[in-house]
């Protein structure tokens, strides 16, 4: 009886053992190009500043310190950091106004795709995807030609007689916002045409047939029908939009930074490197928190159709 | 000096080299972005067979950075005089004494020996300028030749000014407007200077290099700027025009020098020793429209660049021109602390 125990433990034993040599490779993937590069940002962030960039080996929270708080220059005293709240402020509102005009953009699209005879529906879905065709700094600098002032845009208002002086677009939040907007709207459509693909539009019959409005159909059947697409479409357009660094660079004009510039700055110029650091671990807690979000709501609701 | 995004310049100089594929040697340029004259690479090239590669930077402390963390693979750099100390003392840099070249004879009296590189051990003079402001004299007709365009700024200019981006430039501007000595660390005179740019960033529209463009199409109406780049946007549009800030304005030389670790050694010191011939250095200038320190190129350079007011100081302006070199570190310190708050 022992025996068999035995053999029996053996081979579950062997059995573990192969599953950890199979999945070495994965596991050695992730440690090398996910973990262990993470795990130097935050050894990093808990160094000090070296004089000429890079850092000195001395253990210091003082990156973590000067995320959230400031010491005056002159008078040495301590007090939030407004520079860098206005910043994570500004981050987190841009990206948000970016997920509601992809939504409102989107939504119509996808739902015209959707409503489309089926063999045409490629063709739409391929006019969509063209934008990725082509380099994120390209597209950047194309919507720069139309909204600057001597670009498209004011051209064309001043010539119709609309305005008499361009508007300053370029160089602001708005020019920022339009240019994520430009970017991620694809990423809103893709999920949120996945999800209307699949909607029974004999449902929404069958609403008109019991004295539904339209505004009543669209509320009570459609979206909640495609709401794991719309969750899906804004976390994809949410997340990168906090962590751009090109087009609040070239748009925005480099004087009202984002979280992905105020970043950078620290690697580059202000030769602070661990406050880089934590600052990109705050970025990375703040979009894991959205994640989070997603997750509870994906999770609940959303299966039977999703 | 200093453009970003602009590869161009880069991407010109590879399609002339891609000629000679199976050249003897090679050589790997890394310099500041839109600042190499592809005529003259391709003319390196040819006179010694060797395939010239190049590689854009943005600024002093990318550079600084991506050599020091090794394995770059270049062999010649183009550091700023205020930051050559640095790399002197990093050791990063060949002694290569370029003093000995056979063409240093056509270096100018005053870049033969000087402080941040003495006797000229390390370095070869690439290109030299000044930092001050370009405005569009259509829009605006006051006085160009002081900081207060973008500290003070006049009515006409107020939200269309551009800033480089760059510390040290900005901040010695910005100091000796308020009156105070470059690299001064006294915190009385650096309190109003952090308040006046404070006060005065509202009325800014943007902290951005490459802005030759934007200031030929009116993006911006004035700009923080460098003499040649101002040079190059009056060849675009004539009313554009360079001040030089009667408060002060620093003076920089670029120059070449080659890394410890290089590979190609002989080339490089080939290389050092041609531009410093006259009409290769000409051809430098005519490219990125800076002065280059070697005595005899004015001739092989256009007429038209001889005697830019963008190159050369009007004489009741040029006292007020003062070489930039490394600040100390406390100094430093205090300028990167006012630098954050300012670009927050």
């Amino acid at each position: 009886m022992a025996g068999a125990a035995e053999t029996a433990r053996k081979a579950e034993r062997d059995d573990i053992r192969k599953r950890w040599l199979l999945s070495a490779p994965a596991l050695l993937i992730i440690f090398f190009a996910a973990a262990g590069p993470l795990a130097i940002v935050v050894v990093y962030s808990f160094l000090e500043p070296g004089s000429y960039g890079d850092v000195r080996w001395t253990f210091s929270t003082d990156a973590w310190v000067s995320v959230i708080l400031q010491r005056d220059i002159f008078d040495e005293t301590l007090s939030i950091a407004d520079a860098h709240v206005a910043i994570f402020w500004r981050s987190v509102l841009l990206s948000l106004a970016t997920t509601v005009f992809a939504f409102l953009f989107g939504f119509p699209t996808a739902y015209f795709i959707a409503t489309r005879p089926e063999r045409t529906r490629a063709l739409w879905l391929f006019l969509i995807t063209i934008p990725f065709w082509t380099n994120l700094l390209i597209r950047t600098f194309a919507i720069q030609e139309v909204i600057r002032n001597e670009g498209l845009l004011n051209v064309a208002l001043m010539k119709l007689g609309l305005i008499s002086a361009p508007i300053q677009i370029i160089y602001t939040d708005t020019a920022i916002m339009i240019g994520m907007l430009y970017v991620y709207l694809p990423l809103m459509v893709l999920p949120l045409y996945a999800s209307m693909e699949k909607l029974d539009f004999r449902l929404v019959e069958a609403g008109y047939d019991l004295y539904a409005t339209r505004f009543q159909v669209l509320r009570r059947i459609i979206l909640p029908m495609v709401k794991p697409g719309i969750v899906a479409g804004s976390i994809l357009v949410f997340i990168p939009s906090l962590g751009a660094y090109v087009t609040p660079r070239i748009l925005g004009g480099g004087r009202n930074l984002m979280l992905g510039n105020l970043i950078e700055l620290q690697f580059g110029q202000g030769r602070n490197w661990p406050l880089g650091a934590s600052l990109s671990i705050t970025l990375l807690v703040i979009v894991m928190a959205a994640l989070l979000i997603y997750i509870r709501y994906a999770g609940t609701g959303g299966r039977n159709h999703g | 000096m200093h453009w970003k995004l602009t590869a161009t310049a880069a991407g010109l100089a590879m399609l002339a080299s891609s000629g000679l594929a199976n050249a003897a040697g090679e050589l790997n340029i890394y310099n500041w972005g839109n600042y190499t004259s592809p005529e003259m690479i391709k003319k390196f090239e040819e006179a010694f067979d060797v395939k010239v590669t190049l590689t854009d930077y943005d600024s002093n402390d990318t550079a600084l950075a991506k050599v020091r963390q090794g394995g770059h693979g270049f062999d010649i750099v183009v550091p700023s005089a205020s930051v050559i100390p640095i790399w002197i003392r990093e050791d990063l840099l060949l002694e290569t004494n370029p003093n000995q070249m056979e063409n240093f004879k056509n270096v100018a009296e005053r870049w033969k020996d000087v402080p941040f590189d003495p006797g000229r051990k390390y370095t070869v003079p690439w290109q030299w300028g000044t930092v001050g402001l370009s405005v569009n004299t259509a829009d605006y007709k006051g006085d160009i030749n002081t900081s207060a365009i973008f500290l003070d700024p006049p009515a006409e200019l107020e939200g269309k000014i551009n800033v480089i981006p760059e510390m040290a430039d900005v901040m010695h501007l910005a100091i000796t407007y308020m009156g105070g000595e470059p690299c001064t660390a006294d915190k009385a005179i650096l309190k109003q200077v952090r308040d006046k740019l404070l006060e005065a960033k509202p009325k800014w529209i943007s902290m951005n290099y490459g802005n030759i463009e934007a200031m030929t199409k009116r993006d911006f109406l004035a700009t923080v700027n460098w003499n040649g780049a101002s040079l190059r946007m009056r060849e675009q549009d004539p009313n554009i025009k360079y001040g030089y800030p009667k408060e002060g304005y620093p003076i920089w030389m670029d120059n070449v020098a080659v890394l410890k670790d290089a590979k190609n050694v002989e080339n490089a010191k080939l290389f050092m020793n041609f531009i410093m011939d006259p009409q290769n250095a000409a051809m430098i200038s005519d490219f990125a429209k800076y002065a280059n320190g070697i005595d005899g190129s004015e001739e092989f350079m256009p007429a038209s660049m001889a005697d830019a007011p963008e190159i050369v100081v009007p004489e009741e302006l040029q006292a007020a021109g003062t070489f930039a070199l490394t600040c100390p570190e406390e100094a430093r310190n205090l300028y990167t602390a006012i630098w954050t708050e300012l670009q927050k």
